[in-house]
């Protein structure tokens, strides 16, 4: 089942990766600006077989059953990662980002990618390997999968901050990015890659999140686990924040994907290539990470505390923790037949 | 026998009143070669292969005439919708289920369908119940109590499978009044009668049963495979259900499920309660506990009531010794979306488009090219009222019927200060 050009290349790309990666390139915080110049020092082992490797790209037309398209949602929320406090930065981490994407290309010819950046105030396409206009070929020291990525990159971290400029009054201690736009875009993308025809890869979607959860999306966010259940597209998520996010944990579960939390992220690349690199089909054969315990419980409305028992109202669905005379979110009032004054309140309720 | 005989020759005749006289004899099927050359319409792409005809215009503007139906029925402003739901479907299993209009029958038809719908109707409702009731020989039977897992009344349905004898659709409503009647006050009572037959022989008098259930607010809608009865559109009518004549198998089960999401509810129906649940917690990895559904020991992997603490198998259920509902959070957002529902978009023509000053004519959340294929110019598309973004039509279908997200809104952030600003 294995081609030859696949052994081959997974035998490259596994220990020029890993072992020859010199650790000087993993360098303190600079600003922005100077990521390329960073990139230039480190990377001319791997810029080796990438030329080759993308002239014999195209020549393959069988799909067998281990081709994936993933979709990497990255989280660059600023206020995320200017207060991260754990050993990794915003640097680092793209760099682990970007040699696993080159990883996932390199392990199969028809292996498609799609990266979607997940900002503060918007959410915007960084990369697709199956457009013309994003087949950058290398001239420089550097890849150009990684000039190309980091260059779309700093444009939309400009644009996003720019967004955000206008708004004022924006002093969030727990500024969430927004998840259910990219998690939506991506489902959206899936499903033209469905429509394409009989022959197309397994999508996946991949979060790399680590802002916390922003509970305005929730209902968004369970909707689109909801279709992605439908569509049967598994939702991994490897969480890079401090605590673990309840949101991607049901998403992972509910979706039949893989929820991790690495314990130390100064190796995040290599969690990344042997949980997530492995496509849908081969994951059968695999003993991935197996969530622990995913907390189902339901938090009520008035106090926002985790209760295991509780009362819903049967109109409007809202859980709350003490019987209540009527109800905060639709109006209705319990025990009595309803009239139209309900609906009425409801509808302000719930705009609001 | 009698009465498919009648409807060809009737048909026939009609057909005949409409169309020249020298398609005389020719059926319906046979014309659509002769008039209107179906094979023409085929298409072949570069490699050979069969192109499916291009209904997408079709499909689309179908779509949309739905989406315009639903929103004027609900007239703007958020229309309350039962969402705890009690549902008896009952199938009509008399001599006239085993017509072969329908292929193979109309019974294997109905099964196939059925199925289909209540798994639908599961995952639309999860906190819904569902009881199935059989006509057969002048009787009513009730297949399957009310509950709220699919698979059993899958399994009962399969089962028993043989028509026979009269319907009678006095018995079947009097058995589901029964059935009905011991709910509790907040769950929203509906029938849906899956009716075959051209006839009905009833011990006593239909028009009784038809008052006692409106007095007990049942809502019954009728989906009829046959022709139109009075009988069945007076039902309709009284108790404020739906009445539709099924054309042909495509169209049954376009109808069925069209009674998958909750129906607008009638504020007097259900009175408004506050429901005790309880939300289980998984079992620890490993632990051995017997589980009160199948009463047999099992390794990890349930749920423990918080009340009594006992081991249930799945979600959502009932706990059989202490009677709690006991949900997870999942299930109750399943049916958040019928609550916030998103508005549907407007139509963009092509000249809107070209008219507009965006920079790339793509589809917002797809990056599909929003221009007709082979040519420069804009196809038709959708925008969205509040983030004004563009969105192509299978995006648009997409997006209205499963998604339930502009992603447009969501990629946005609106501070409170704009919200309250959009909301006066």
């Amino acid at each position: 089942m294995l081609k030859e050009g696949a052994i081959e290349s997974r035998l490259v790309a596994g220990p020029l990766v890993v072992t020859t990666w010199p650790r000087s390139f993993l360098l303190p915080p600079h600003s922005r600006g100077k990521l390329l110049r960073d990139f230039n020092q480190s990377t001319v082992v791997v810029g080796h077989g990438y030329a080759s490797f993308q002239a014999n790209r195209r020549s393959l037309i069988s799909f067998s059953d281990d081709v994936s398209l993933l979709v990497v949602l990255i989280d660059t929320n600023p206020f995320f990662w200017s207060t991260s406090s754990s050993s990794l930065n915003f640097h680092q981490f793209v760099s682990h980002v970007l040699v696993f994407l080159d990883l996932i290309v390199r392990l199969s010819q028809l292996n498609q990618i799609v990266v979607i950046a997940t900002g503060h105030n918007t959410c915007d396409y960084i990369y697709d390997s199956s457009l013309d206009t994003d087949q950058v070929t290398g001239e420089g020291e550097l890849p150009a999968l990684y000039s190309f990525v980091l260059q779309r990159l700093e444009e939309f971290v400009d644009k996003d901050e720019k967004l955000g400029a206008k708004q004022e009054g924006l002093s969030e201690k727990r500024a969430s990015s927004l998840l259910s736009g990219s998690l939506s875009m991506a489902l959206c993308y899936i499903q033209r890659v469905f429509r394409s025809g009989p022959l197309h890869p397994q999508p996946r979607i991949l979060c790399l999140q680590g802002s916390p959860d922003g509970s305005e999306q929730y209902v968004s966010i369970m909707n689109a686990i909801f279709s992605a259940q439908r569509s049967m597209v598994p939702i991994d998520c490897c969480y890079v924040g401090s605590h673990n996010s309840a949101f991607l944990q049901q998403a992972s579960y509910i979706t039949g994907g893989v929820y991790v939390k690495p314990q130390h992220l100064e190796g995040l690349y290599q969690y990344l290539a042997t949980v997530f690199a492995v496509d849908l089909h081969s994951r059968s054969f695999l003993q991935l990470p197996r969530p622990a315990g995913v907390d189902f419980r339901a938090s009520c409305f008035c106090h926002k505390t985790t209760i295991d028992m509780g009362y819903v109202c049967s109109v409007c669905l809202s859980i709350f923790c003490k019987h209540h005379d009527k109800c905060s979110t639709c109006g209705s009032v319990f025990g009595k037949a309803q009239l139209d004054a309900a609906s009425d309140r409801k509808r302000k309720a719930s705009e609001s | 026998m009698n009465n498919s005989e009648k409807k060809r020759m009737n048909g026939e005749a009609e057909e005949e009143n409409e169309e020249d006289v020298e398609d005389e004899g020719r059926d319906a099927w046979e014309r659509t070669y002769t008039d209107e050359r179906s094979w023409e319409a085929l298409e072949e792409d570069e490699s050979g292969l069969l192109q499916p005809i291009d209904n997408k215009a079709i499909y689309h503007s179908q779509y949309r005439r739905r989406l315009q139906s639903l929103s004027a029925t609900s007239a703007a402003s958020r229309i309350q919708k039962g969402l705890i739901r009690f549902l008896c479907v009952v199938v009509d299993l008399s001599k006239a289920a085993g017509e072969m209009d329908f292929k193979p029958s109309r019974m294997a038809v109905i099964a196939k369908h059925v199925e289909a719908f209540i798994r639908e109707f599961f995952d639309q409702n999860p906190l819904s119940q569902i009881g199935l009731v059989i006509i057969k020989d002048g009787v009513a039977q009730s297949l399957t109590e009310l509950g709220g897992s699919p698979e059993a009344h899958i399994k009962a349905l399969m089962v028993k499978l043989g028509c026979a004898g009269d319907s009678s659709l006095q018995n079947a409503l009097e058995l589901v009044h029964d059935t009905l009647h011991k709910i509790p006050s907040y769950g929203h009572r509906e029938v849906l009668i899956l009716y075959s037959a051209l006839s009905t022989c009833d011990p006593g008098d239909i028009m009784e049963t038809i008052q006692k259930c409106k007095k007990a607010k049942l809502r019954c809608s009728v989906i009829g495979l046959s022709a139109e009865m009075f009988v069945c559109k007076h039902l309709c009518q009284e108790t404020g259900g739906s009445y539709m004549v099924a054309l042909d198998e495509g169209h049954f089960k376009e109808l069925l499920l069209e009674h998958a999401p909750p129906p607008p509810a009638l504020a007097e129906f259900a009175i408004a309660n506050l429901i005790k649940m309880g939300f289980p917690q998984r079992a620890a990895e490993g632990s051995i506990a017997i589980c009160s559904c199948h009463r047999e020991a099992k390794v990890g992997e349930g749920y423990i009531c918080p009340r009594c603490k006992a081991r249930v198998c799945e979600l959502p259920t009932e706990c059989r010794f202490c009677g709690l509902t006991l949900v997870s959070s999942p299930h109750l957002a399943r049916s958040y979306h019928h609550l916030f529902p998103i508005e549907p978009f407007t139509e963009v023509s092509a000249r809107q488009l070209e008219l507009s000053r965006v920079a790339s004519k793509t589809c917002f959340s797809c990056r599909e090219s929003l221009l007709t294929p082979g040519t420069n110019k804009a196809g038709p598309c959708a925008a969205c009222t509040k983030c004004k973004q563009y969105f192509c039509l299978d995006c648009d279908i997409y997006i209205h019927e499963s998604l339930h997200n502009c992603p447009g809104c969501e990629s946005r952030r609106i501070t409170p200060a704009a919200a309250s600003a959009t909301m006066s």
